[in-house]
């Protein structure tokens, strides 16, 4: 598959939230108000390309020569949990004002399904680096687009009488519901009749 | 007495779906058929409880600064020992269940367990409290993709045994399925309704 194929791929067709469902905990819990939501989206897409990276090459040349596959759960997320840690220090040395921005999300990453998932999703698919780097920035870059369109729907949600018992979370479930409802729009034959596979 | 509630309550009062919101990822999507998510049930009550009974033993050791990285050791060993005994035993469920069998690393009911409750109580009221909080997860696991399942496809996936192949066909559902309810769209929108549902009983029960 070309890069364009895979960036397609993982923004629309396979995106992450609402075809997917990994990383929802996150899309409803910081969804409330749009500058949240974009603070959470640029934090995962960073730590995704970045991890994507790191955990395949932490497979190829740790995992895969000595036969120690059966480790990659374990490994993957230590190598995670390690490099948020690291991004944060980073950041915080480099950038304060992004650090501010960011500060509160970064922690929340290492238990996002997101980040583990396309990691390993980049492994059973058998991308090499650059392809892997691709599907992690597309996967984080869905991410984003979905949790500030969803930020939005909720901010307008804000202003209209919802009825007591769909305030809240429930109202918010059907609102996606709704969004992925319009995201099968894209699938598989879309990739096809541009040709991209 | 005591001990039974803390078995009891991640049944019903604090049900880690519909109550606590947590671990909606994999709830969401695995829920497409019954068998599939009684396999996920069964692979969460196991490394919930597990890791409970460890952390809890650990506790006293656990530096508290770094406690949070050592859970996700331990949590992570126990997944590794579900994925490869699945691998191994059930194929087929290893198969469906896909990515999100190790994604039950990062689900956020087992941490949170881990943080909340066996990070700070007894041995034994923690592998209660893991046994009944997975109990009630692969509940309202398997009521949402009995609802999906009969709904969208108009049959009922469970095991194979003897001459029964495993799945009941409904007559008249299976025919015209409502075919939207085993998409990624209809699992929100049904959690929605569902969560909807249950605020709703519950503040009817709070004034009553």
């Amino acid at each position: 598959m070309s890069y364009i194929g895979i960036l397609v791929t993982y923004i629309f067709v396979q995106n992450f939230i609402l075809v997917q469902f990994l990383g929802l905990c996150p899309f409803i819990g910081v969804s409330k108000n749009s500058e949240s939501a974009i603070g959470m989206g640029v934090a995962v897409t960073f730590v995704t390309a970045i991890a994507s990276v790191v955990c395949w090459a932490v497979h190829t040349f740790l995992l895969a020569p000595f036969g120690l596959e059966y480790l990659r759960t374990i490994s993957f997320i230590l190598v995670i949990a390690a490099l948020v840690q690291l991004v944060e220090m980073v950041i915080r040395k480099m950038s304060p004002g992004l650090y501010k921005a960011l500060g509160i999300y970064l922690p929340l990453i290492t238990t996002n399904c997101a980040v583990l998932g396309i990691a390993i999703i980049n492994i059973d698919n058998g991308y090499n680096l650059l392809e892997s780097f691709t599907a992690g920035l597309a996967a984080g870059l869905g991410f984003t687009m979905a949790i500030i369109l969803m930020s939005n729907i909720r901010e307008k949600l804000d202003m209209t009488p919802v009825r007591k018992v769909f305030q809240g979370v429930p109202i918010a479930f059907i609102s996606a519901g709704l969004m992925a409802l319009a995201f099968m729009m894209f699938d598989k034959s879309l990739l096809t009749n541009l040709g991209l596979v | 007495m005591s001990h039974m509630k803390e078995l009891t309550k991640g049944l019903f009062k604090e049900n880690p779906t519909f109550i606590i919101m947590l671990g909606m990822c994999p709830t969401l999507s695995v829920s497409t058929q019954v068998s599939n998510a009684l396999g996920m049930g069964v692979a969460v009550i196991f490394v919930l409880t597990c890791s409970n009974i460890f952390i809890s033993m650990l506790r006293k050791v656990i530096p508290d600064s770094i406690r949070i990285p050592s859970y996700i050791v331990i949590i992570a060993s126990f997944v590794t020992v579900v994925e490869m005994v699945m691998h191994a035993f059930v194929p087929a469920i290893y198969e469906a269940l896909g990515v999100y069998l190790p994604l039950i690393v990062v689900n956020c009911i087992i941490l949170g367990r881990a943080e909340a409750f066996a990070g700070k109580n007894g041995v034994l009221d923690s592998a209660l409290d893991g046994i009944g909080m997975g109990i009630g997860f692969t509940m309202s696991l398997s009521f949402i993709a009995l609802i999906r399942e009969v709904i969208g496809a108009g049959t009922i996936t469970l095991f194979p045994i003897g001459s029964f192949s495993g799945t009941i066909t409904l007559p008249g559902l299976s025919a015209s399925p409502v075919r939207v309810m085993t998409l990624a769209a209809g699992a929100l929108l049904l959690m929605g309704y569902l969560k909807a549902f249950f605020t709703w009983k519950s503040t009817k029960g709070g004034k009553a």
